[in-house]
């Protein structure tokens, strides 16, 4: 049976991308940031996953607003990265993994999380920086991705506490699947930040800091945090963070298994304008 | 159930909600039609004409052309579609975001690099952070 053996939270920051792309990792600015991925490249060869279900959110990139699906599950067999007004990053395409998609899509949708299934999209740096993070420069990604978008762009975007679930329900489809693969669920989005208005740049180190001590420890009382709260505090983008619950919901111990070991905890300001935060929890 | 009416009381922040994007429909789709290159050429070839090929209301033409990006989120414009505008003109994310706050592309960098905007009096309106003003001041 399919094995879930970790979850992997982190930012997506296009920045972070571009300076990536361009070759600037070594500079001061950006060093400080992409050390916090040292050990992850290292812990990913070692891990070798075969599938990450990896959770997102498009950003005006391949939805606009003549289509906001709320859940969105990627069953197609690859994806390309998405031009978003800078030209196409230069990294590999995406390889899907359509039937397992398929099956998790199957199973939740009878659990009642009606999902909306994609099969063509492009794919923007909500997904393709953190696996640049986690992978550094690749000829190849080194494993199967299943994309997943969910929208918190336009008000009112779905709760902590309906992520949670869901990722539990997730959980449960992965581990029904008859193949012997070992998977990785990824939360991707925030820290704080605010891109908008006059209190753009809103950074709260504390709320962040807090939101990760949470998540470890207790992700379900997290989870039913209003998401005004998220706003308020974490910045009008810091909304993002909700996506983080999906991969939490998908960890043993929210169904009595055991706690998760923390192999990995980053936490950096600034890159652009935005709180880098980057956690990895392993199943036991 | 309508939104929580407390996304209205947080200082110098539009919520993007179906009302906003009701109002923004056109703008927004205006702006992801810059994600084509082909249309970014004659955009900047002519802006007014361009602009006139959209159903937007003439304050948001002119929100556009004046590059105002707080009023273009006033009249409905959502960050991650008004930023095809700024990458049309080659400015990035943080150049934008800091040109909504009033402050210099240099001292918001700064604020950025000490650690950011605090969250102290910038919770609620009415409080006595430094984001209280609202997004018509200048
Ligand atoms: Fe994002």
């Amino acid at each position: 049976m399919a094995r879930i053996t970790a979850s992997v939270y982190s930012s997506h920051i296009p920045a972070v991308g571009a300076a990536f792309d361009l070759g600037k990792t070594h500079e001061p600015y950006w060093q400080k940031v992409f050390s916090g991925y040292d050990f992850s490249k290292q812990w990913e060869k070692e891990q070798k996953p075969d599938v990450i279900f990896l959770v997102y959110n498009d950003h005006a990139t391949a939805f606009s607003l003549s289509m906001i699906p709320t859940f969105a599950i990627m069953t197609g067999p690859e994806f390309q990265p998405a031009d978003e007004g800078y030209g196409r990053r230069p990294v590999p395409p995406v390889i899907g993994h359509p039937e397992l998609a398929s099956h998790i899509a199957s199973e939740v949708i009878q659990k009642d999380f009606d999902l909306t299934i994609v099969n063509e999209i492009d794919v923007d740096h909500g997904l393709t920086v953190p696996m640049t993070c986690m992978f550094g420069k690749v000829d190849a990604w080194p494993c199967k991705v299943i994309p997943f978008a969910v929208n918190v762009v336009q008000h009112p975007v779905p709760s902590g506490a309906r992520c949670f679930a869901l990722g539990q329900a997730i959980r449960a489809a992965i581990e029904s699947y008859p193949e012997d693969i070992n998977v990785q669920v990824w939360g991707t989005g925030g820290m704080s930040h605010q891109l908008q208005g006059p209190r753009a740049g809103l950074i709260n180190r504390d709320w962040d800091n807090e939101f990760l001590d949470r998540l470890i420890d207790d992700p379900e009382g997290l989870s039913k945090m209003p998401n005004i709260d998220y706003v308020r505090e974490a910045g009008s983008e810091g909304i993002e963070l909700v996506m983080w619950l999906i991969a939490r919901g998908a960890m043993a111990d929210t169904r009595g298994g055991p706690k998760p070991k923390v192999a990995h905890r980053f936490y950096h300001v600034p890159a652009s304008n935005t709180a880098v935060g980057h956690l990895i929890l392993e199943n036991a | 159930m309508s939104l929580d009416k407390e996304f209205k009381e947080i200082p110098g922040t539009i919520i993007f909600d179906a009302e906003q994007s009701r109002k923004g429909y056109w703008l927004n789709q205006f702006c992801m039609s810059l994600m084509k290159a082909e249309n970014r050429e004659r955009f900047k070839a002519n802006e007014r004409a361009y602009l006139d090929e959209w159903k937007m209301t003439e304050d948001q033409k002119q929100a556009v052309m004046a590059r105002d990006l707080n009023a273009m989120m006033a009249l409905g414009g959502n960050i991650y579609f008004l930023s095809k505008i700024g990458a049309t003109d080659g400015k990035s994310f943080q150049q934008m975001a800091g040109s909504m706050t009033g402050m210099s592309e240099e001292a918001y960098r700064d604020m950025m690099i000490n650690g950011g905007r605090s969250i102290e009096g910038n919770r609620r309106i009415g409080e006595h952070g430094d984001a209280q003003r609202t997004n018509k001041d200048k």
